[in-house]
């Protein structure tokens, strides 16, 4: 009751206060802590990433200039100064082969049918469903429907093949991994796909083309940057894949076969693949030898694979880019 | 100053000239009109009874309307009372929603559109489209007005079609030094009126307009408007339009439609009142016309 103030005084008050407001500069506590909280994440991801290249790099990059490219193009041996990974970057590459031949070919077109030319029906969705499930399927299982469907089943495909074993082929295991990777091509071609503006495809249809021809002309050019990066990423995975193949059954050793790195032969022989080569290579005792140094070379020459796979990928996809204009 | 006045004179003189001309272009004995009054060209589409549905849900009811050889009929109304819905009707584009479905009957020059036996995509080369937002293809420019005489299978002669097409469009001059450049580089006027130009290289009867310069400023507008009554001599026009004085400026007739909301709060498109755009505009039938003509409502 006590404090009188004019109208005048009220006015002043206020424009100081506004004044005040203006020229304290707070800080966002809030704002910085969650900065600092990502920076950490970030910085911890990079870190881990980086000891293990370190790692890698230390242990494998003296032993691989030591051995030259004699570690590429020899074989399986029983002393590490002789071993050799070629047979495991065969295996990889038609490994490789078999998923660009197989998975992407039947994953864009189902991603394709499923996209344009399913009627969006329950079945649609439940289909739909399920792959997303299967993408998240332990490819230890996968491994398991590799044994008995290509392995088991498919024993005696190759009926002129120098092994006696039960379909423990490169075959065998290139279907396994094109089938692990089938879901992830579907999915991030179908995403790409969905991606499709709808005005496109209308202004194909508003001058008479046929629905063959807007995905032939547009959808597809429009999506195929996407396309790409989804199923190269996949073919980064199939290439790392060890879980699947210890279930096929690779063979290490001096057992292995002697085929060349094309020699079509080899679809109906024994396997060897890199994931699978580092892991017994790492079984090694390192008192016996440079074991130790001989898996992490083979561990880069993996990435390097890999890295390539990726380069290629981003390459293809910014030429496609370019075209979308 | 002689040569300026013998310049006038040769003017007039040619001026003469294309009036004789264009009196005999025109036909003696003018074939009488089989619709409503004895003046109307001929009938291009008529539509009766035309009900349109998503799924269960009546979208447009008892659409009665014909659509006259070479005149621009506007079709304006509130948002949601199915304009777009009816355009999208004369060449089938509705056929691409899934849950849609029409009933009663549109002819095309007599052919019912819905008949079985007619082919959609033949329908929409003789009935081309222009959409509300420009939707040019990544393509090149000169892509974007030949892809369609392409996937009619013409190989032969498709850069006098492109070159007539673009300057149909009123964009020849302006592109022709760089046709093989993206068309997602121009202006969004530019590629409306290139959208129109791939709207014609297929030669169609009849160009549908959806909004078409519902997303272009005031300049662009005023040269699609410009384009539209050009295009007129050659074509049928038929716009949907927000712009009711666009309406009023760019087309022969004009069909007002509204929205009845029924007691269950469904909303259907209806045709209120369907006449000459001047008719429409000073002395409409309908109060509800009158009330939105003169901005009491929607």
């Amino acid at each position: 009751m006590s404090i009188v103030s004019t109208p005048a005084d009220i006015g002043t008050a206020a424009a100081r206060r506004s004044v005040e407001k203006l020229t304290t500069r707070r800080t966002d506590w809030a704002g910085n802590g969650f900065r600092l909280a990502l920076l950490f994440g970030l910085s911890i991801a990079v870190l881990a990433l980086l000891a293990v290249l370190y790692d890698v790099i230390v242990d494998g990059v003296p032993f691989l200039s030591d051995r030259g490219t004699e570690f590429i193009t020899e074989r399986e041996s029983s002393r590490s100064s002789e071993y050799g990974i070629f047979n495991g970057l065969r295996g990889t590459f038609w490994i490789g082969v078999f998923v660009v031949l197989f998975s992407f070919p039947i994953g864009i077109g189902a991603a394709i049918y499923l996209e344009e030319y399913a009627p969006d029906n329950r079945l649609k969705r439940i289909i739909e469903t399920n792959i997303r499930n299967l993408a998240g399927v332990p490819s230890v299982v996968y491994g398991i429907f590799g044994l008995i469907i290509f392995v088991q089943w498919m024993d005696g495909f190759f009926p002129n093949s120098v092994e006696q074993h039960l379909g423990q082929t490169t075959a065998a295991a290139g279907a396994t991994l094109a089938v692990l990777v089938l879901p992830i091509v579907i999915i991030t071609s179908a995403e790409a796909i969905r991606a499709v503006p709808r005005s496109l495809r209308e202004a194909g249809y508003g001058v008479g083309a046929t629905k063959w021809e807007i995905v032939k002309d547009h959808v597809l050019p429009y999506a195929a940057p996407g396309i790409f990066t989804g199923t190269l990423l996949s073919l980064a995975r199939a290439l790392g894949e060890a879980a699947p193949l210890i279930l096929i059954g690779g063979v290490t050793g001096r057992l292995g076969s002697r085929s060349g790195l094309f020699d079509l032969d080899q679809l109906g022989e024994q396997f060897m693949a890199m994931p699978l080569l580092i892991a017994e290579l790492a079984k090694q005792p390192n008192t016996v030898g440079k074991w130790n140094e001989a898996t992490a070379a083979a561990i880069i020459c993996l990435l390097v694979v890999v890295l390539l796979a990726n380069l290629i990928a981003i390459t293809l996809r910014n030429r496609f880019e370019k075209k979308r204009g | 100053m002689t040569d300026t006045s013998k310049n006038d004179i040769d003017l007039r003189a040619t001026d003469q000239e294309l009036q004789r001309m264009s009196e005999a272009d025109a036909p003696a004995d003018p074939t009488p009109a089989t619709a409503a009054s004895e003046n109307d060209p001929p009938v291009m589409f008529a539509a009766e009874k035309l009900n349109v549905y998503y799924g269960d849900f009546r979208a447009v009811e008892d659409v009665d309307m014909s659509i006259f050889e070479n005149e621009v009929t506007a079709m304006i109304g509130p948002s949601g009372c199915g304009k777009s819905t009816v355009l999208r009707c004369f060449n089938r584009m509705n056929d691409l929603i899934e849950t849609a479905r029409v009933e009663g009957s549109i002819t095309y020059r007599g052919v019912d559109l819905y008949d079985e036996r007619v082919d959609p995509v033949e329908v929409r080369r003789r009935i081309g489209m222009v959409f509300q937002k420009p939707n040019p293809f990544p393509k090149s420019i000169y892509d974007n007005v030949a892809y369609g005489p392409r996937v009619a299978g013409q190989k032969k002669g498709l850069d006098d079609v492109v070159e007539g097409s673009l300057r149909k469009a009123a964009l020849w001059d302006e592109v022709k030094d760089r046709l093989k450049d993206s068309a997602m580089g121009m202006s969004g006027g530019q590629q409306q009126r290139l959208c129109i130009a791939r709207a014609i290289a297929t030669s169609p009867d009849v160009v549908l307009m959806d909004e078409p310069c519902s997303a272009l400023d005031p300049i662009a507008t005023a040269r699609i408007e410009e384009l539209i009554v050009e295009l007129k001599q050659d074509y049928t026009i038929l716009i949907v339009t927000h712009n009711m004085q666009q309406a009023g400026r760019v087309s022969d007739r004009t069909a007002f439609f509204t929205t009845n909301v029924d007691s269950m709060g469904g909303r259907t498109g209806e045709l209120v009142e369907f006449d000459f755009t001047n008719k429409i505009f000073t002395n409409p039938n309908d109060d509800r016309t009158e009330a939105y003509i003169t901005g009491r409502f929607g």
